[in-house]
């Protein structure tokens, strides 16, 4: 099950990202998690947001430029080691992750990773297979709501 | 045969004879020039006969000098336009020298000379060399760029034929001109001002003192500079400074020059005579106003210019300059009436970089240029308004695009633009004439 990501084009300024999060928060919409990845020049904000759509309308109303990508969410055990197997179930597949972030779940024991996948589809046939379910989004907004 | 000049101490080079013609014989020669070059451009070339006919005007109208504000102007768009040789005056076989300059579009405009426009060329850029007080023994390192811009040959033939020693260095290789200068004790230099504080900076940074090396001299043009970037260069480097003035499409470098007083650009105008004009009604302004300067070219044969339009702002002082010379001075250009910039003695026009942008993207992204100078160099940068249909969601994506932009400015002006993305719907919308470009640098 695929999640829907939005991304915003940030420059790299003081007040921009404070711009977004205000928008955001005007229109009552609360963010699951968020990675920022930045260069000199720009950064590009990554939000999961509930609901995206709403999201999506007052972040373009405010004059953002908005794309929404599909990503996976997996949940792994908040121990040593925990990541290095999720990864290694990917392997045979030859999927490649374009980005990845993580954040910990209110469940103490868990932690959640959010992964671009070049061939999202082929990624989760792989997760499955390898019996790592991914997370949809109910799960995953319910797992975080307040 | 005696050279004057090189021999003796005549204070005045035999071809600088003309810099000290009495006004009246120098207005009899002028307007003799002038019905002679409107008779053979009327009869050569039909894009100004067709100007003329539309007017209602022959070559018999224009008795003198008095009639020259009835001729039509002759503007950049008219090389464009009649790109490759539309404006030639006679056949292509007496054309022994294209050069060529960037337009307002892709393509560049073309100037051509024959044997005789190639003499007069040299002996006004002689001319420029004696009026900054070059002569025989003088050697002259040109770091202008040499091959289609006309600065780095207009220069070598001017220095040849004064007999001066010429290094043909051309542009750029900053540590080569560095050595150049210091091991061949080059006495004087040619460059845009903005490169010759680079060479300065860069000789500091070596350990060389410049003050403690013969070079003397330095014929500085291609590129407006200021009274405080002289006073710089002439402080750090222990040189004179000089200003000279010209453009590709009257000749090339060698329409006017200062000479040893530092005040104001003798025009060359036995061969280029000037007007300044109204830019916006486009009448005539007595001496001494400032407008906009036109040049008609009273002897080029290949491609004469009637009342070419400059786009430079200045103005033309009668007064007597205490060198001597008669001719009539303009001062240092300071602004232009169009939207031209140049930046490090490139021209650059808004609507080169509109079409590099659309060369990468599908439509037109909202952009701005902001040209400023930093240590007397000049930078152009270009702020492009990221949109829908540019960013992907990937660092590597928005910074290909860059790099595409980055490339295509580069390929389109010639010379390096910074590219910035910046966020969309942040850059000032244009209400009417666009104010797309801001022009931080500040000259006094």
């Amino acid at each position: 099950m695929k999640i829907q990501q939005l991304s915003l084009f940030l420059e790299n300024k003081p007040g921009h990202l404070s711009a977004i999060c205000r928008t955001l928060a005007d229109a009552q919409i609360n963010v699951v998690t968020l990675s920022l990845a930045d260069t000199q020049q720009f950064g590009i904000l990554r939000l999961i947001v509930e609901p995206w759509e709403r999201a999506q309308e007052v972040l373009e109303q405010a004059g953002f430029v908005v794309n929404v990508r599909e990503v996976v969410a997996l949940s792994v055990e908040d121990r040593p080691g925990g990541m290095a197997e999720l990864l290694e179930t990917l392997n045979p597949s030859g999927v490649n992750i374009e980005y990845m972030y993580s954040f910990t779940a209110r469940r103490a024991d868990q932690a959640v990773l959010v992964f671009r996948f070049d061939d999202p589809d082929r990624a989760i046939a792989a997760l499955q297979s390898a019996n790592r379910p991914v997370l949809d989004p109910i799960r995953l907004f319910a797992d975080n709501a307040s | 045969m005696q050279d004057l000049w090189n021999d003796g101490n005549s204070p005045v080079h035999p071809a600088s004879a003309a810099d000290y013609l009495p006004p009246p014989r120098l207005r009899e020669l002028q307007s003799h020039r002038l019905q002679a070059v409107v008779a053979r451009t009327y009869e050569q070339v039909p894009h100004f006969r067709s100007r003329l006919e539309a007017k209602g005007l022959t070559p018999a109208d224009i008795r003198s000098l008095d009639d020259l504000h009835r001729l039509p102007f002759t503007v950049k768009s008219d090389l464009r336009d009649t790109y490759p040789f539309g404006l030639v005056a006679g056949p292509l076989g007496d054309v022994v020298r294209l050069h060529a300059s960037s337009g307002t579009t892709g393509k560049p405009i073309v100037v051509a000379y024959t044997a005789n426009d190639m003499a007069i060329w040299t002996s006004v850029m002689l001319r420029t060399f004696a009026a900054c007080g070059l002569r025989r023994g003088d050697i002259v390192q040109n770091a202008y760029g040499y091959g289609l811009f006309t600065g780095g040959l207009g220069a070598h033939y001017g220095a040849e034929a004064l007999g001066a020693t010429v290094i043909p260095i051309s542009g750029g290789n900053t540590d080569r001109q560095i050595m150049v200068i210091s091991d061949f004790g080059s006495t004087a230099i040619c460059c845009t001002p903005s490169y010759f504080l680079r060479l300065i900076e860069a000789a500091v940074a070596q350990g060389i003192d410049l003050r403690k090396l013969p070079l003397r001299v330095g014929i500085f043009g291609a590129e407006p500079w200021t009274e405080g970037m002289r006073a710089r260069i002439q402080d750090q480097s222990g040189i004179r400074a000089f200003d000279i003035y010209g453009l590709s499409e009257i000749i090339g470098p060698g329409v006017a020059s200062e000479c040893e007083q530092q005040a104001g650009l003798h025009v060359f105008e036995d061969h280029f005579y000037p007007e300044i004009i109204d830019p916006d009604s486009g009448d005539v302004l007595p001496d001494g106003q400032t407008g906009e300067l036109v040049l008609t070219t009273l002897t080029k044969q290949a491609m004469p210019m009637i009342r070419y339009r400059t786009r430079d702002l200045t103005r033309l002082v009668r007064e007597p300059c205490p060198c001597g010379r008669t001719l009539r001075r303009i001062e240092r250009i300071r602004a232009r009436s169009d939207d031209m910039l140049i930046i490090r003695g490139v021209n650059v026009f808004p609507s080169q970089i509109e079409t590099a942008l659309l060369a990468v993207e599908a439509t037109l992204p909202h952009y701005r240029i902001l040209v400023t100078r930093q240590d007397d160099l000049d930078e152009l940068e270009v702020q492009v308004e990221v949109t829908a249909e540019t960013f992907g969601d990937e660092v590597r994506s928005l910074e290909q695009l860059r790099g595409k932009l980055s490339e295509s400015l580069f390929h389109t002006l010639g010379i390096r633009a910074a590219v910035t993305l910046v966020e969309p719907q942040t850059l000032q919308r244009s209400e009417g004439k666009a104010r797309r470009v801001e022009d931080r640098r500040q000259l006094d």
